[in-house]
């Protein structure tokens, strides 16, 4: 089984000298078991620092959810002599052992480094998720169960400047975006969205047992190029919502579903819908969508704003993503205008 | 009317004193407000707490800015009081998630603390099945103020729910609100100064009896909205509460349903079957204190049933109402029938049976998509017809009812 230090650099190198550097003693082990332990180094997925993982392959994704503007780094761990298989709905099964690894920082915090990773994972029991926020010297990471506050200051592609109290969240905050039916169950990852970097797609049937089944089929959101304005905005809710808006999520019961699959001209998707249980999230408006009129769609209002009483997502933003929200402007500004109702 | 109801409500402020021994294996784990890290202690105890174990909240008030939930099955969170001096967590200065506390596991008991200034809604529980609400204070301090959270205690997708000796003010929304949910009690609490006092919607069987429901904009809710997962609402009782003095002018943020609700409603009932209203004490709401309704607003669920239907109203007590009707062209109804209207509001819609000895003001508007204007108010006779069978009482597991003896 191949195994790269996927560090940008070290992955080209490792991928094509074949080099295969041995596991830490006991590693496999320990992922597998039910332990919690209080530093990251003790699962050995780090052994040269917080950007060289010692994994399987690192990947990135066509659509990614929006965090606070930071930069996500992903990568999978599968164990030896195991292969993830692709679903016919989509969705990637991987095999008990495999850790998923998502690291979050921004180039100018930190000198770029992540200032948390999280874990997510597959045991015997189900999928465990398990927040790390990195030390002040960067060569470990101490469990934060019950997630914690940063504060830090950044800068956005536009050039604003955001200092936010950034929220790792806590392993129960973790589960509300991960969860399907009360279970924790991987987001991110779906063959829809899925991109390998190009350097390792040549292996990619080490991994998967039926790689083929990998076809990203949804657009970039920010890339013009991938698709209509309006497929661009499907992508963005897709990745950046349904994850709860959908029957077995978190927000079940607001019948606001948002998945690729959903019917975009149904009740459902937000267009006419009135709010369930918006409270002020409402802001004053009858429609999550109102066809041609952004300003009075109170989707917009709640992702424009920073108030846990109105804004959406509930968790993982404390700043507004000013691009995300502009495009599903301008999705809803060209819709046709319906009569009122 | 039984007299029990005040006394029951009267156990808000007595400290508890039995408690329930605990399986052997079940541990305790205390945690203080003291401590600049007592947040996250908080938060953590909540996360490594297995099934059995009781959280214990010292006395003291947790200034918390982010939300706390629970994903434990049957696990106790007990503080040391609602009032001053016992557990408050305090959310004035939240920073992020839609409520204080969120639980999504099984069989929860959460008794004796208060939790006050959600920026969102107060404790939500979401599927959590036998979730039991006792002895809680949810508090916007200020009274109402729009900006207030939505509901203070919101049970939602659960199947078994009791909330017991409670008390919520300043809901932006609904102070007690269960939604989609299955076998309800709500008794022996207190809803004030919210939009909705205490609000059941789009659930099945639920016994609302002996609350209180006071200057809230509306009383008790009993609604069947269209597009949610659940929806058909059905044989609810609403029994033995007093409802009275709902004056508080509607603070709701407008598009929520509930800023439909005018100012002065006793019992609303809207697009419901099966529900019975008796033997409560329904006083001092302006508009009315009983009012059945559709649902009038344009809808595109084939499946929603927009009627009210089967509905009984018999055996209340009632006090003056109607004098200040907040329906469209109420003041002049008023005016017309002599300064107020009928105790009883019905939109003409659906069917019900009103056996209290009240006038019943109908507007004559059977069919829902006719627009409120064309309303012809005129006194209606809804005492003939045959009630249909009495709704049988809600029963809760015994290890419910057994955590709040």
């Amino acid at each position: 089984m191949k195994r790269i230090v996927a560090g940008v650099a070290a992955a080209l190198l490792c991928v094509a000298t074949g080099a295969t550097v041995p596991l830490p003693e006991g590693r496999q082990g320990l992922i597998e078991s039910d332990a919690i332990p209080q530093k990251l180094s003790a699962f050995g997925l780090f052994p040269f620092g917080p950007e060289a993982p010692l994994v399987s392959f690192g990947y990135t994704l066509r659509t990614p959810l929006f965090s606070d503007y930071t930069d996500k780094k992903r990568f999978v761990s599968i164990p030896d002599g195991k292969q993830a298989r692709v679903l016919a709905d989509g969705t990637i099964d991987f095999p008990v052992g495999t850790v998923l690894i998502k690291s979050f920082g921004w180039a100018d915090v930190n000198e770029g480094r992540p200032v948390e990773t999280r874990l997510l994972i597959h045991r015997a029991s189900g999928w465990v998720a398990l927040p790390y926020i990195w030390d002040a010297d960067g060569r470990d990471a101490t469990l934060a169960l019950g997630g914690r506050r940063v504060p830090v200051t950044f800068k956005s592609s536009d050039g604003t400047t955001h200092s936010i109290r950034y929220a790792v969240p806590n392993k129960n905050q973790c589960k509300e975006c991960h969860s399907l039916n009360g279970e924790i169950v991987p987001i991110g990852p779906k063959a829809r969205n899925f991109l390998f970097p190009a350097e390792i797609k040549r292996t990619t049937s080490i991994f998967f047992e039926n790689p083929a089944a990998l076809k990203p089929a949804i657009p970039v959101w920010d890339d013009p190029g991938s698709g209509s304005v309006e497929a661009r905005a499907r992508a963005y809710l897709d990745v950046n919502c349904a994850h709860c808006h959908n029957p077995a999520g978190s927000a079940s019961n607001s019948g606001l579903f948002l998945r690729w699959t959903d019917d975009p001209e149904g009740v459902n998707y937000g267009i006419g819908k009135r709010p369930t249980a918006a409270g002020r999230g409402s802001g004053g408006m009858d429609f999550a969508i109102q066809p041609g009129d952004p300003a009075h769609s109170f989707l917009i209002y709640r992702l424009e704003s920073t108030d846990p009483g109105i804004a959406m997502p509930e968790v993982g933003r404390s700043t507004v993503h000013k691009e995300g929200a502009a495009l599903l402007r301008q999705w809803i500004a060209q819709m046709p205008k319906q009569a009122s109702r | 009317m039984r007299v029990h109801i005040l006394q029951r409500a009267g156990l808000l402020s007595v400290a508890m004193i039995a408690i329930a021994a605990a399986p052997a294996a079940a541990k305790t784990i205390r945690v203080s407000a003291e401590g600049a890290d007592a947040n996250e202690k908080l938060q953590e105890a909540l996360i490594l707490a297995e099934p059995g174990d009781t959280v214990e909240l010292a006395p003291g008030t947790w200034k918390l800015t982010d939300g706390l939930s629970l994903d434990v099955a049957n696990v106790t969170i007990r503080g040391a009081g609602v009032a001053e001096g016992g557990s408050i967590l305090d959310f004035t200065g939240q920073q992020g998630a839609g409520e204080g506390l969120l639980v999504t596991s099984d069989d929860v008991f959460l008794t004796d603390f208060a939790v006050l200034n959600t920026k969102g809604d107060g404790i939500k529980s979401k599927g959590a099945d036998r979730i039991v609400y006792h002895k809680l204070r949810v508090e916007w301090t200020a009274g109402p103020k729009e900006t207030n959270g939505a509901y203070g205690i919101y049970p939602v997708e659960s199947t078994d729910v009791l909330v017991d000796s409670v008390i919520v003010r300043g809901a932006s929304d609904a102070g007690i609100y269960v939604g989609q949910s299955k076998n309800i009690v709500v008794r022996d609490s207190i809803a004030t100064e919210n939009v909705a006092g205490i609000e059941i919607e789009n659930s099945y069987d639920a016994d609302v009896h002996d609350n209180i429901a006071t200057k809230n904009t509306g009383g008790i809710l009993v609604f069947d909205l269209p597009s949610l997962p659940m929806q058909g609402g059905h044989n609810v009782r609403v029994f033995d509460n007093i409802v009275n003095d709902n004056s508080t002018p509607n603070f709701a943020p407008k598009g929520n349903i509930v800023a439909s609700v005018p100012t002065g409603t006793g019992v609303l009932i809207m697009a419901n079957r099966n529900v019975e209203i008796f033997d409560n004490i329904l006083a001092d709401n302006g508009t009315a204190n009983v009012m059945i309704v559709g649902y009038r607003y344009e809808h595109k669920d084939p499946n929603y049933q927009p009627l009210p239907k089967a509905i009984v109203v018999r055996g209340n007590q009632h006090g003056r109402a109607g004098y200040a009707p907040k329906f469209p062209g109420g003041d002049m109804v008023a005016a017309a029938m002599g300064g107020s209207v009928p105790p009883v509001l019905w939109d003409g819609a659906g069917d019900a049976i009103v056996l209290d000895e009240v006038g019943v003001l109908s507007l004559n508007l059977p069919d829902v998509k006719t627009p409120q204007s064309e309303a012809k108010p005129a006194p209606a006779d809804l005492s003939k017809g045959t009630p249909p069978a009495a709704l049988p009482a809600i029963k809760l597991p015994e290890s419910m009812e057994a955590k709040v003896k």
